[in-house]
């Protein structure tokens, strides 16, 4: 074991990791931010999306150890400093990108990334850059909605509102 | 996961030193090694992380021409930065999703030289020379089949030079679970040719398409692409039988060539 | 009709007291609500969800996410052979590791009762189902991949799972069956050896049928034959199962937190038949769950053993699933190999329709294993149809595979993709146009109730209304030009359409009793208002996804005119609910919303008699609006709250007369099952040289009945259709002859992604309000999984023969290297 130390949500924090220790097994267990999920063992789906020294990374397959030192964010520090919902988080509440909330973490962090990147993505765009995040629930219809309106594009002509 | 030690040194010197302990493992981005680890499918003793060392990071032209990737830049960077050799960057910029990319690393997806993996075929077409801490070691020779390279044990990879060729394409068929490449190809024109290497489809991993080549360097145009190559030695899988592979190398060279524009 | 709107503007809102009708509220006939209440709350409006905001800030609460004081780790050592008899597991190594705490092996577990079946079937000769033995953990055999016969307990997960590895299991490799039709073959080596065969049951539908049915098909002009695969799925709810046990000593109870779509249905089970856990001593609770989708109905050993483990060890026991073991535990779904005829007259009339189906139920009976091959999938196979005779055949088999039961949809995507496959591949060989020869054999609506040969009473629709609806949102005139613009790119382009009907909210339990089923199928719901008159509803479904905490709400909102605000909704816990069945069959408004309305009448009446009282008014001249208690012709008033503080502060109270408090219980037992349906188009471009298929447009027009709110209800529609296409696309669980997985992970089982699919458009708006319950609702949760897989092979096929190839079936998924494979004929 041995001590690893990292910049959370803007807050320092320490905690033990082994060698094996994952970044999400981190959070989750030693930091108690049970916001990021563990949704599969090969690397696919997305749900322990977090950022680190602010890039979109999947939490399961980077050990704790390799993000000493480093900045991370997790959905736990998404929401405005009063604690309202932020643009993604109150987009994808307006146009219901959620339903059992168990990819969701993972979705908004990815969607923060991709509209620091591209801030006006087109549909395909979407689609395209969410093809690490798998959602069981939604079809991704309002998934992809969800992301369009939060970066300010006109969602009302989108089929099946 | 077995449980292990870590290190991350910050030269090449000092990772190839850390690497002589027994059982050691040198890791990259982890996009392959960690899920690997996952299935307790492997138990180094230890893992030293190449991502600190500043030496192996970043794209450049060198004095011939050629680019050089240093062994641990991020398929991401590559696409942000590979403009030079814009069919290599685009073939980055379509590896897994934006989250591998981010960490997923050129010296590790060749030192792996997964099957159906993007950048082996890349290397193979361009000519590419795989640079390790103590050799030079050209991409015919580099590729010894499935998971199989030419480097010795704790031999590092730390920089990857290609030529750029005169135009080349990248064309991937999605395998639908993993999205690696049921087949991909990648076409290179050279003044003095065409190389035409192929992945995901055989037993033997990525190859070239002697065929192929012979025939668009005389002709290149996608009509002078020949049939369809012999199945036999293609892989069969769920996900598409061998005649199948095989009938895909010829659209995707077709396409490849057509995109050469 | 109890609970339905006679006339318009008619009291709905009546139950029954003493055999007396009582008439407790005024609201608009149930079919108006919609278009009468106002958009921003109540019934029909679509409010945002208000469990959002935990799982949008990490704030959700999830089995994982829980952790006790003095927790350990279960890990369990799971067999990787299909078929193995177990020689011996010597388990001294692994209890010596640091960290481990204990170590299960199936001998713990040899008089531990069975995991049962929740339905009894006969065969067609009368002879009961076979029944074999679900033990806890394995002993004396594995049989399946998967199969769990040891557990380790340890300090951490990760001393569990190392130490997993040092148990010594000596496992002998039997031959293994791993297909319906290997399993029935001369010689095959068994599944259980105690019940001396590997077929469960051959069931017939309706036995009294056959005859006429072969007699049909013999003598018709014209009969359709296709024989299909639906294909096996892996449910694949994100959040992997989890489950944490906890024992007290002092009092001697136990808690099971766990991942479940049903914590009653779960706790029975424990109790009644696993372990003997008396129900009071045991409390079973479902927090935050991350889908279901049907994996999460059915009680697993996992859970039996974190308990056990958890009382021998006096210390919490949790265990997680990782993928890889819900690829190889969790149930799976589907897996039919059918063949069907459609017989009809030249001019394109049904005549008949006969399925013979071999139905693959793994290696052991899941809990609604046995219903959901045969009630739920037999019976639909009228469809949506006039067909005078139909007959039906399963063999449920036994397999060295994972258990197989409901998914999403359960029985009837399957009767639905194989009725209207075949009515394509009908209308093709008629050349009559597949939209119009559905129509031409729809029941219609002036024939309702409709009694099909399958033995349902179809109670309300109009599938006319409902085509219509969908040829206007898909606009499906539009596809020639579409088609021609594809073709220009050098695509082939198809569009394929079906109906469906589906059966949800499965009951009432009287009947389902005969039927063969071990529980009742109502719903409970209980109403409790605080004394200052916010509400808190303990309701018997759980949501898992569904947005029960906001849907709720608007119901009981709508009826008392109150904000919804004021209304919290209490699910998932044993211990703070009435009985409940759960969530699961498209059950949960149609069902429990019911008896939520049943609770909220008799809270209606009661408030009334205290209003009455309190305005020394008869009882009979008070009025609920408006959140407020008026006596009718007069300017009196008392307003909710102060009615609620009077039921608690009962001072200068009719005691004699009335109770203080203010909290019911209502059960609710439909008197039918809700029967939603529904027309689909789907095109889809095909790439002729790669055979790859695109989903480009998709279209659904629903009859849902009523709906609470439409958002939600969209959201479910959208879902569905995702698994739906996948389904037809792309997903497919496959094991190899020796019965090993080889679709075991995310690599190999394709999960759609958001670029599989395009934005659906989605309309509910053509719709026939359930007959039977109080709402008018049928139930919206699994219709578009089961509508859109054949609509996606029809458009399929569509598009091929488009391109002059003859091809007039392919299995699903319809994946590349199959539809070029077909192109080559
Ligand atoms: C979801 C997902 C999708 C993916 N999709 C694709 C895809 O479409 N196409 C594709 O090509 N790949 C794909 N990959 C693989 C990805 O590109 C990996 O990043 C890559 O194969 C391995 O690189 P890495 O840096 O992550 O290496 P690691 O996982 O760190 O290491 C892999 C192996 O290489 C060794 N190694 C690493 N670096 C060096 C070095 N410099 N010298 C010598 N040995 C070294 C390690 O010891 C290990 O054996 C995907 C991965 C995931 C998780
Ligand atoms: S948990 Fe990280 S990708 Fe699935
Ligand atoms: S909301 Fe349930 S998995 Fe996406």
């Amino acid at each position: 074991m041995s001590q690893v130390t990292m910049t959370v949500n803007g807050k320092e924090m320490s905690g033990d990791a082994e060698g094996r220790t994952l970044l999400s097994q981190f959070l989750r267990e030693e930091l108690d931010l049970t916001g990021t999920h563990v949704g599969c063992d090969t690397s696919q789906c997305g749900a322990c999306v977090v950022h680190v020294n602010g890039k979109a990374i999947k939490s399961c397959t980077m050990l704790a150890m390799e993000a000493d030192g480093a900045s991370v964010e997790t959905i736990e520090g998404q929401a405005e400093a009063d604690g309202s919902l932020n643009t993604i988080q109150q987009a994808f509440q307006d146009h219901h990108g959620l339903q059992c909330g168990f990819c969701t973490p993972g979705m908004v962090m990815t969607a923060a990334a991709l509209l620091k990147e591209n801030p006006t993505p087109s549909e395909a765009e979407i689609r395209d850059y969410l093809e690490g995040n798998i959602c069981r629930c939604t079809g991704y219809h309002n998934i992809v909605k969800a992301i369009m309106a939060a970066s300010g594009q006109d969602v009302g002509a989108i089929a099946a509102e | 996961m077995y449980n292990f030690e870590f290190e991350k040194p910050g030269s090449i010197a000092d990772a190839v030193a850390a690497l002589g302990s027994e059982d050691a493992q040198a890791l990259g981005g982890g996009q392959t090694l960690i899920p690997t680890l996952k299935q307790r499918l492997a138990a180094p003793s230890k893992l030293v992380s190449l991502t600190g060392i500043a030496e192996m990071q970043g794209v450049c032209m060198d004095d011939d021409g050629r680019m050089c990737i240093g062994a641990v830049t991020s398929h991401e960077d590559v696409a942000a930065q590979g403009a030079s050799y814009a069919a290599l960057a685009d073939l980055a910029g379509n590896i897994g999703d934006p989250a591998v990319r981010a960490r997923g690393t050129i010296g590790g997806s060749l030192a792996n030289n997964d099957p159906s993996a993007c950048y082996p075929a890349g290397a193979l077409a361009s000519g590419a020379t795989i640079v390790t801490n103590s050799r030079e070691i050209a991409a015919d020779d580099y590729f010894q089949g499935m998971f199989t390279t030419a480097l010795e044990e704790g031999e590092i990879i730390t920089d990857v030079k290609f030529p750029v060729p005169e135009a080349a394409n990248y064309q991937k068929f999605e395998q639908p679970a993993s999205r690696f490449a049921l087949v991909g190809v990648f076409v290179a024109k050279f003044a003095d040719g065409v190389r035409v290497a192929v992945t995901g489809a055989s037993e033997e991993g990525v190859h070239r398409w002697a065929a192929a080549e012979e025939a668009l360097s005389a002709n290149f145009s996608a009509d002078a692409v020949p049939d369809a190559p012999d199945a036999d030695g293609m892989i069969a899988d769920l996900h598409g039988t061998s005649a199948y592979r095989a009938h895909l190398v010829a659209v995707l060279t077709r396409r490849a060539v057509a995109a050469c524009g | 009709m109890l609970g339905v709107a006679s006339e318009e503007g008619a009291a709905v809102c009546e139950y029954f007291e003493n055999n007396e009708r009582v008439w407790c509220a005024k609201w608009p006939a149930s079919d108006q609500w919609e278009d009468n209440m106002p958009k921003d709350h109540g019934i029909g409006a679509s409010p945002k969800r208000r469990e959002d905001v935990r799982f949008l800030t990490g704030a959700g609460n999830y089995t994982d996410d829980i952790n006790q004081r003095g927790q350990t780790f279960a890990a369990f050592a799971r067999s990787n052979v299909a078929n193995g008899a177990i020689r011996s597991v010597n388990t001294s190594v692994a209890e010596a590791m640091p960290g481990v705490v204990a170590v299960f092996t199936g001998e713990d577990f040899v008089d531990v009762g069975g995991n049962p079946a929740g339905w009894y079937i006969e065969s067609r000769d009368g002879t009961p189902m076979k029944e074999p033995k679900r033990p806890v953990l394995a002993h004396g055999k594995v049989r399946h991949v998967g199969d769990a016969y040891a557990a380790v307990i340890a300090e951490t997960l990760d001393q569990a799972r190392d130490a997993v590895e040092a148990i010594e299991a000596d496992i002998e490799e039997l031959p293994a069956v791993a297909t319906c039709a290997a399993a029935l073959a001369d010689g095959a080596s068994l599944v259980h050896d105690e019940i001396e065969t590997n077929m469960v049951f051959d069931w017939g539908w309706i036995e009294d049928n056959r005859a006429a049915t072969d007699e049909a098909i013999k003598n018709a002009p014209h009969v359709t034959t296709l024989e299909l695969v639906n294909n096996r799925l892996v449910p694949n709810a994100m959040e992997p199962r989890a489950s944490i046990g906890d024992y007290n000593r002092g009092t001697g109870d136990y808690t099971l937190h766990t991942t479940s779509q049903n914590p009653h249905l779960t706790r029975l089970l424990i109790s009644a038949f696993v372990m003997g856990i008396p129900e009071n001593k045991l409390t079973v609770i479902a927090p935050d769950v991350g889908g279901g989708f049907g994996s999460k109905i059915y009680h697993y050993g996992e859970e039996a053993l974190v308990l056990a483990a958890a009382k021998k060890l006096g210390r919490p026991v949790k265990w997680t699933a990782d993928r890889s073991e819900s690829f190889l535990t969790d149930a799976h779904g589907r897996d039919h190999v059918t063949k069907i005829e459609l017989a009809t007259e030249e001019d394109g009339t049904f005549i008949a329709i006969r399925t013979e189906t071999l139905a693959n139920v793994g290696a052991y009976l899941s809990n609604f294993a046995t219903v959901t091959p045969t009630f739920l999938h037999g019976t639909l196979m009228a469809g949506n149809y006039t067909v005078p005779n139909v007959y039906v055949n399963l063999k449920a088999v036994l397999t060295n595979t994972a258990p197989v039961d409901a998914y999403r949809g359960a029985g009837r995507p399957e009767a639905t993709y194989s009725i209207e496959r075949v009515i394509d591949k009908c209308a093709r060989e008629l050349k009559i146009d597949p939209i119009a020869l559905r129509r031409k054999n729809f029941i219609k609506p002036d024939q309702f109730p409709y009694t099909t040969p399958v033995a349902l009473e179809y109670d309300i629709g109009n599938y006319d209304a409902v085509m219509d609806k969908l040829e206007e949102i898909g606009d499906l005139a539009g596809f020639a030009a579409r088609r021609a613009e594809s073709e220009a790119r050098g695509k082939l382009r198809g569009l394929g359409v079906n109906s469906y009907i589906e059966a949800c909210g499965i009951a009432p339990s009287n009947l389902v009793g005969v039927l063969g089923a071990r529980v009742g199928l109502y719903d409970a719901a209980t109403v409790r208002v605080n004394a200052t008159g916010s509400l808190a509803v303990m309701v018997g479904a759980h949501s898992h996804g569904q947005g029960h905490e906001t849907a709720f709400p608007q119901v009981v909102a709508e009826m008392l005119g109150i904000d919804e605000g004021q209304i919290e909704i209490v699910h998932g816990d044993t211990s703070k609910i009435p009985f409940g069945m759960g969530t699961y069959g498209s059950r949960s408004l149609a069902v429990c919303g019911s008896a939520v309305v049943r609770a909220t009448e008799k809270i209606i009446n009661k408030a009334k008699k205290i209003a009455a009282h309190m305005m020394e008014a008869a009882e009979a001249d008070i009025e609920l609006k408006d959140g407020t208690f008026s006596v009718a012709g007069t300017d009196k008033s008392v307003a909710w709250g102060e009615v609620a503080l009077k039921a608690y502060v009962p001072h200068q109270f009719p005691i004699e007369d009335i109770e203080p408090g203010l909290e019911e219980t209502a059960f609710y037992d439909p008197a039918n099952f809700t029967y939603p349906s529904g027309a689909y188009a789907c095109e889809v471009e095909v790439d002729p040289e790669t055979g790859k298929v695109t989903v480009e447009r998709f279209a659904a027009a629903d009859d849902f009945g009523n709906v609470i709110n439409p958002m939600i209800v969209e959201g479910q529609v959208h879902g569905g259709l995702g698994q739906g296409i996948g389904q037809a696309l792309l997903e497919n669980c496959i094991y190899d002859d020796d019965g090993q997985l080889l679709s075991a992970s995310y690599m190999d089982y394709a999960m759609p992604r958001a670029d599989d699919v395009p934005f659906y458009a989605v309309d509910h708006s053509a719709k026939t309000p359930c007959t039977h319950n109080p709402l008018g609702v049928k139930g919206c949760g699994e219709a578009g999984a089961i509508g859109s897989p054949p609509s996606v092979v029809n458009a399929v096929v569509d598009a091929l023969q488009s391109g002059g190839h003859d091809v007039t079936h392919i299995d699903m998924p319809v994946s590349p290297s199959r539809v070029w494979a077909a192109m080559q004929k």
